[in-house]
């Protein structure tokens, strides 16, 4: 190959440099500012209504090799009614689910949540761009209006941004009508330059959301990473007026860790954000602790892990 | 929808306030035998508690019980045996870390966030590291056989009380001298927690005394012929009196006086976290911090840019009940301190700056002062000079890296300095031309007890903590 062929497309010098010219980020002074935010007190009625928006903002996962329609069935019929005991809680946001059972889960839910599918040869990322194509294709075809993509991860580690770029443009093509969220893997990015250079990179590609992980890879979420993402949002915002979301998914399994995640949104980009319309906490486990809490907090007893349903 | 913090207050249960409190002299709480006075709870005006005054008598007690427990004990025991004594004294302030944090908010104004997580852990931590060093004082560059000085008499501002009282206690016993220590008249109640702390930790009598009263007493114990050491943290004012007064004493002295530090900001800096560290720089504690970054210099490329993202910052903050856990800016600990903010942003008003304050609603009773930004502020203005210790911030901007040296250095004060931007060399080339004790890179406001800490010019000299503090305690020379 000559070295040519590295050169950036006249196309994209535009981005590199905008890219280039982002403020860095000192790694120390995020990680503080994300812990004192971990330590505000939310207590009493404002812990109640944290509870049931971050139920409502749950994405709730299953991505393994062992899914099967019953499971993802099972699933998706306690996403609609997340309490069987309680009526009062509210469904969570959406169900998430590799593209070949997208199906499964509509069958299920209808048109009362939304159906996510991971998509674009989740989680490495590894394929030629028709293959990542087809596979969102399929699953927009298969029902699902939310099409969570990976980013190449080689290619922007590479430096081609470019690469990287003109992905998520296809992809996003390819999604039709579908909200396109873009996983950053944050976890083998490694810094957090890295995390504000791919959340810019990926909202100017046409990213509704954009996503810490894909939760095969440790670390997954942070708050500091999405700290960073959510400092990305702010400043787009403020330059367009337009809001992109921001999903932080793997590794939340506790009520009190979620509820980080909302003070962290608040005081960051604000409360416009507090909607599972723009956040949303990709994770399975978390939905039980999240119930049990709620149960506590209407109740005043803990129960235990029998008064929740596993399925 | 909005996010609204339900009220998260610390219970106040675990503090145990006598209504009517003594001196500490010799290992026991004794009557002072001046006209008592009080201490209120800056949030609410509410008294707290009765406090003895020290006279010329309790001084001479007091200082005498120091010389006693030095001459008898504390310069002939061990350094091993004093260093356990000093991590007893450590341990003991981490199992009651509640109750300092709760008293500390309650008598001083700060948020207990702050007393919880800063003020009682450092104090802890100065013990910890200097009870590493009592026995190792010939490995610390004083020479082979370094001696204790005596009795050192040391009085301490209101605005870290129970942290400025470690900072001067740890580094004094740990070399092996006693203590005569006046806590600030507006913030007694954590030195005399701590002095019970001293009973717990069976410390000798004597080795550590605390003497609550006015500026008189703090006078007189400067004054004492017996008092070999002089440690004071305050106004320069004072410190200014206080070497009037020993002048031609053989007593030696350090000062750690005023501040008007420069936070400089470069356009290639982090900028997120930059403001950050402006917050933390000039918020933190209402600004009552002698290395406060009260001047911001920001690069005229960002200032624009940089100062919205601060006034945004600026509206996330939460002033109000000490108490609570959520509470960022706190009370003012006095009426006097609040004229005196209240005075120089006034001035500056006046000098034409701009003043821009969040939207917050300022509690009915206690003394409270909104977070404040002056914008267009020149080196001129009585804002850019002088020492508001209030939560004012001060901004202007500068083009060049030596316009900004030459502002940061254009003060009377030398204590502190930020410097923000990711270029490696830039920060090392600034932290050689700036004036100052202490300079951050990429942070504010940070403390810990093996870094050196004290100022240039007025304010003052000597320093705290680290190898270099202990020299503040020590002599190669015989003691007379």
């Amino acid at each position: 190959m000559s070295s040519l062929d590295n050169r950036p497309a006249e196309s994209h010098k535009g981005l590199l440099a905008f890219l280039a010219g982002l403020p860095g980020v000192d790694q120390v002074g995020a990680e503080a500012r994300a812990a004192a935010l971990g330590t505000r007190s939310i207590k009493k009625e404002s812990k109640i209504w944290a509870i049931d928006l971050a139920i409502s903002m749950v994405d709730l996962t299953t991505l393994e090799g062992a899914d099967t329609p019953g499971k993802v069935k099972a699933m998706s019929a306690k996403a609609l009614h997340p309490d069987p005991t309680d009526p009062g809680t509210p469904s969570v946001a959406a169900v998430c689910v590799y593209g070949d059972l997208v199906y499964a889960a509509r069958e299920v839910v209808g048109d009362r949540i939304h159906v996510a599918a991971v998509a674009t040869a989740f989680p490495s990322g590894r394929a030629s761009l028709s293959v990542k194509l087809a596979d969102t294709k399929d699953a927009v075809a298969a029902g699902a209006d939310e099409i969570d993509m990976v980013i190449d991860r080689g290619a922007f580690l590479s430096g081609n941004y470019g690469k990287v770029f003109d992905e998520i443009v296809a992809v996003k093509q390819a999604c039709g009508p579908a909200h396109l969220k873009v996983i950053l893997e944050t976890g083998e990015l490694k810094t957090l330059d890295n995390v504000r250079k791919a959340s810019w990179l990926a909202i100017k590609a046409g990213a509704d959301f954009i996503k810490t992980s894909t939760g095969k890879v440790t670390p997954a979420a942070t708050l500091p990473v999405t700290l960073v993402m959510l400092e990305a949002v702010r400043d787009y915002y403020q330059e367009t007026n337009i809001r992109i979301g921001v999903k932080a998914a793997g590794g939340i399994k506790t009520s009190k860790d979620a509820i980080k995640y909302l003070v962290l949104i608040n005081e960051t980009v604000g409360d416009a954000w507090l909607t599972p319309d723009l956040f949303r906490f990709g994770a399975s486990t978390l939905l039980n602790d999240l119930l049990l809490q709620r149960q506590k907090m209407i109740t005043g007893h803990y129960s235990g892990p029998d008064y929740v349903t596993i399925d | 929808m909005s996010f609204e913090y339900a009220p998260a207050p610390e219970s106040t249960a675990i503090v145990n306030i006598k209504s009517s409190n003594g001196l500490f002299i010799n290992g026991e709480f004794t009557a002072g035998h001046g006209t008592p006075f009080k201490t209120i709870n800056p949030a609410t005006e509410e008294v707290l508690a009765e406090i003895a005054q020290a006279n010329q008598e309790d001084v001479d007690a007091a200082v005498r019980a120091a010389r006693r427990a030095y001459d008898k004990t504390w310069s002939k025991m061990s350094g091993r045996d004093r260093g356990k004594y000093l991590f007893r004294i450590s341990r003991l302030i981490q199992e009651r870390s509640r109750e300092f944090a709760v008293l500390e908010t309650m008598d001083n104004g700060k948020p207990i966030r702050e007393s919880r997580d800063v003020d009682v852990p450092i104090a802890a931590a100065h013990f910890f590291y200097h009870a590493g060093w009592a026995d190792k004082l010939e490995f610390a560059g004083f020479g082979n056989n370094p001696k204790s000085l005596g009795v050192a008499a040391q009085i301490i501002p209101w605005n870290f009380p129970l942290l400025m009282l470690a900072w001067k206690i740890a580094p004094a016993l740990a070399t092996g001298n006693t203590v005569v220590l006046k806590p600030a008249e507006t913030t007694p109640l954590t030195a005399l927690l701590f002095a019970e702390i001293c009973q717990q930790a069976d410390l000798p009598p004597g080795v550590v005394n605390i003497l609550t009263g006015d500026g008189d007493t703090g006078r007189m114990l400067v004054e004492h012929p017996d008092v070999n050491k002089i440690a004071f943290t305050g106004s320069t004012a004072v410190g200014q009196a206080i070497q009037r007064q020993i002048a031609g004493s053989n007593k030696r002295l350090t000062l750690e006086l005023g501040g008007k530090a420069a936070n400089i900001v470069f356009e290639d800096a982090p900028i997120d976290q930059a403001v950050e560290g402006i917050v933390n720089g000039i918020y933190f504690n209402q600004g009552h911090v002698c290395c406060a970054g009260s001047r911001l210099l920001l690069q005229e490329s960002i200032a624009e840019q940089t100062i919205e993202s601060l006034k945004r910052r600026l509206q996330t903050l939460r002033l109000g009940d000490p108490l609570d856990k959520n509470t960022d800016i706190g009370a003012i600990n006095s009426r006097e301190q609040l004229n005196r903010i209240i005075d120089l942003t006034k001035s500056g008003d006046e000098e034409g700056a701009q003043r821009w304050s969040p939207d917050c609603v300022i509690p009915e009773k206690g003394f409270w002062f909104a977070p404040t930004v002056f914008t267009n502020v020149t080196q001129a203005h009585r804002i850019a000079r002088e020492e508001i210790f209030g939560p004012v911030l001060s901004v202007l901007t500068f083009r060049t890296p030596d316009e900004a040296i030459e502002k940061a250095n254009n003060t009377p004060y030398g204590l502190s300095a930020g410097i923000w931007t990711e270029k490696g060399s830039r920060i090392l080339s600034m932290a050689n031309k700036v004036r100052a004790g202490v300079v951050w890179a990429n942070t504010f406001n940070r403390f810990d007890p093996a870094s050196p800490f004290g100022g240039y010019k007025e304010s003052g000299f000597g320093r705290e903590g680290g190898i270099q503090g202990l020299g503040a305690y020590l002599t190669s020379e015989e003691s007379s």
